[in-house]
């Protein structure tokens, strides 16, 4: 059996199924993020939340994404048809595809690789496109308006998401996300980097166009953002995509910040808990705390949240990437990989 | 054989969408194909092994410089027949240019080297125990130091001349102060006048400070 696994065929089955294996448990966990979402909503606002279909409502997702298959897609006039059904692809495949390098627990990953880290920034830098696309192609103002203040946004919050990234790494001395969380053994990077841990997890609400950094969808203002035109299953995959990059941006900082799968307490029966318990856990918490954001804070006009990533977070993530690679080269801690 | 397959399939997309670049009738379909041969092209390092440069080749030209780009041909209102005017006249150019890349393409593919001891006398020989970030970084911060920080100075300078060619002062805009909206009290704002009937209260003059 594992003579076969080393041929071609065998690796390509085995990474088939591998895949398989982090995408199921993916749609599965995007399908009740949504549910998720509108019961903790529903509590924070004195509401039930979905509880008709099923019992709590569980059935709610399944319901949703029957109806939506079962609709007409509508191609607006003008529109340009293939870029316009290539963008929700783009957006839902691109959340889908940075999962490979994440580890859910010791070397579980699909693929461990050298530059796990600037593979997830690469993906999640692509991630401006299916917006953009998807504005432009619709041939409608209000979609065009969102897609370019979604991508501004986008590229504003990378940089000092990036600089964050640079600081973690130095701590570390590698690029590998195993080695990451490995050398998180001792303290949680959120402790010693606690502002960086903030600036990354509000940059990950903005990266994901989630509240209250929603003006790409923006309502109030522009209908509804860069999918206006979108129905059906196009519609759909956007829906989607949000949830999925939620969950990669809370698995990012999971992985970066709290320790990846290590048990919080680092003693006898909780160790033997297995790392993807504790992974999973980790997620949920902080899926919990994009929730409780959206419910809570009303939405940020569009030139506070420019000044709030270049003017704020930019020179703080600046300030302490110089501090920190000071503090490790005085006190002797860089690591030597 | 996996790789050799890939190789193939990556190399036959960034031929194909290098083609699409100058031929696609539309300009932002022209950019998009451009972002796909970088991305088939990021593919083809990976092949290579060098890592760190495809993702860095995502990271840089497709998610911010690429994103600029179709910024701007997507607000721009271009005029595809002005633009096709002058292709006679620079066609045979365009040609002289084709030519040169065919003979050198040639070269290459034929296996005629022009210095065959290059190869072995190469100065920093890819190292087969770290990996190519931390090979590249021990590089780039010791024997290239000069050059790695010139580098950055000429985009430190062009950053600075960007921001010069397109800052203009904005006299007649009306900018929000927060620390001084926050250093507000009621004082200051508001004024108890009381006004005569039929007369009305004479108006107090506004403050400039706190608009």
């Amino acid at each position: 059996m594992s003579a076969f696994l080393q041929t071609d065929l065998g690796i390509a089955i085995l990474t088939l199924l591998e895949s398989l294996a982090i995408i199921v448990p993916l749609l599965l966990g995007v399908a009740y993020l949504t549910w998720f979402e509108r019961k903790v909503m529903g509590a924070i606002q004195l509401r039930k939340g979905p509880n008709v279909v099923g019992p709590f409502g569980l059935w709610q997702p399944f319901a949703d994404a029957i109806k939506m298959l079962f609709k007409e897609t509508i191609f607006p006039t003008g529109a340009d048809k293939v870029l316009f059904t290539i963008a929700p692809m783009i957006t839902f495949g691109l959340a889908v595809v940075a999962w490979a390098v994440i580890p859910v627990n010791d070397h579980w990953a699909v693929a461990n690789i050298n530059v796990g880290i600037l593979y997830l920034f690469a993906i999640s830098s692509l991630g401006v496109y299916g917006i953009i696309i998807a504005g432009w192609a619709s041939n409608s103002k209000y979609a065009f308006l969102g897609a370019l203040r979604s991508a501004a946004q986008m590229v504003s919050y990378e940089v000092s998401m990036g600089f964050v990234i640079v600081t973690v790494l130095m701590c570390v001395g590698s690029l590998n996300l195993n080695d990451i969380v490995l050398a998180q053994r001792h303290i949680w990077f959120a402790i010693p980097l606690l502002p960086l841990f903030v600036i990354f997890f509000i940059s990950g609400l903005a990266e994901t166009n989630r509240a209250p950094f929603d003006l790409a969808e923006g309502e109030t203002e522009i209908v509804a953002g860069f999918f206006v035109e979108y129905s059906a299953m196009t519609f759909a995959l956007f829906f989607l995509g949000e949830y999925a990059n939620m969950i990669l941006i809370s698995a990012m900082t999971t992985t970066l910040f709290l320790g990846g799968w290590l048990s919080p307490i680092p003693f006898a029966p909780f160790t033997l808990i297995p790392g993807v318990f504790w992974f999973l856990l980790k997620i949920l918490v902080c899926l919990f705390v994009f929730v409780w954001v959206r419910a809570t804070l009303p939405r940020f006009r569009y030139d506070q949240i420019m000044s709030l990533g270049w003017k704020v977070f930019l020179p703080i993530s600046l300030i302490w990437l110089v501090l920190t690679a000071g503090f490790l080269e005085i006190f002797g801690l860089l690591p030597h990989a | 054989m996996i790789p050799n397959l890939l190789f193939d399939v990556f190399s036959f997309i960034l031929l194909g969408s290098a083609a699409m670049v100058v031929t696609s009738r539309n300009p932002v379909h022209a950019v998009l194909f451009l972002i796909l041969a970088f991305i088939n092209a990021a593919a083809l390092f990976l092949l290579a092994g060098a890592e760190f440069l495809a993702m860095i080749l995502v990271i840089v030209y497709v998610g911010a410089v690429a994103v600029l780009f179709l910024f701007v041909v997507m607000m721009l209102d271009v005029n595809f027949a002005a633009l096709r005017e002058g292709f006679q006249r620079y066609a045979p150019i365009g040609a002289l240019v084709a030519l040169i890349l065919f003979v050198e393409l040639a070269l290459f593919v034929t296996g005629s080297t022009i210095a065959p001891g290059a190869a072995a006398a190469r100065l920093f020989p890819t190292p087969d125990t770290i990996t190519n970030s931390q090979a590249l970084g021990s590089l780039i911060y010791t024997n290239y130091l000069v050059l790695f920080q010139l580098s950055g100075v000429i985009l430190l300078v062009a950053m600075i001349g960007a921001i010069v060619l397109t800052h203009r002062d904005r006299k007649r805009a009306k900018r929000q102060n927060l620390d001084v909206q926050h250093a507000r009290v009621p004082a200051e704002t508001l004024t108890m006048v009381s006004a005569k009937l039929g007369a009305g209260a004479p108006m107090p003059k506004p403050n400039k400070e706190t608009l």
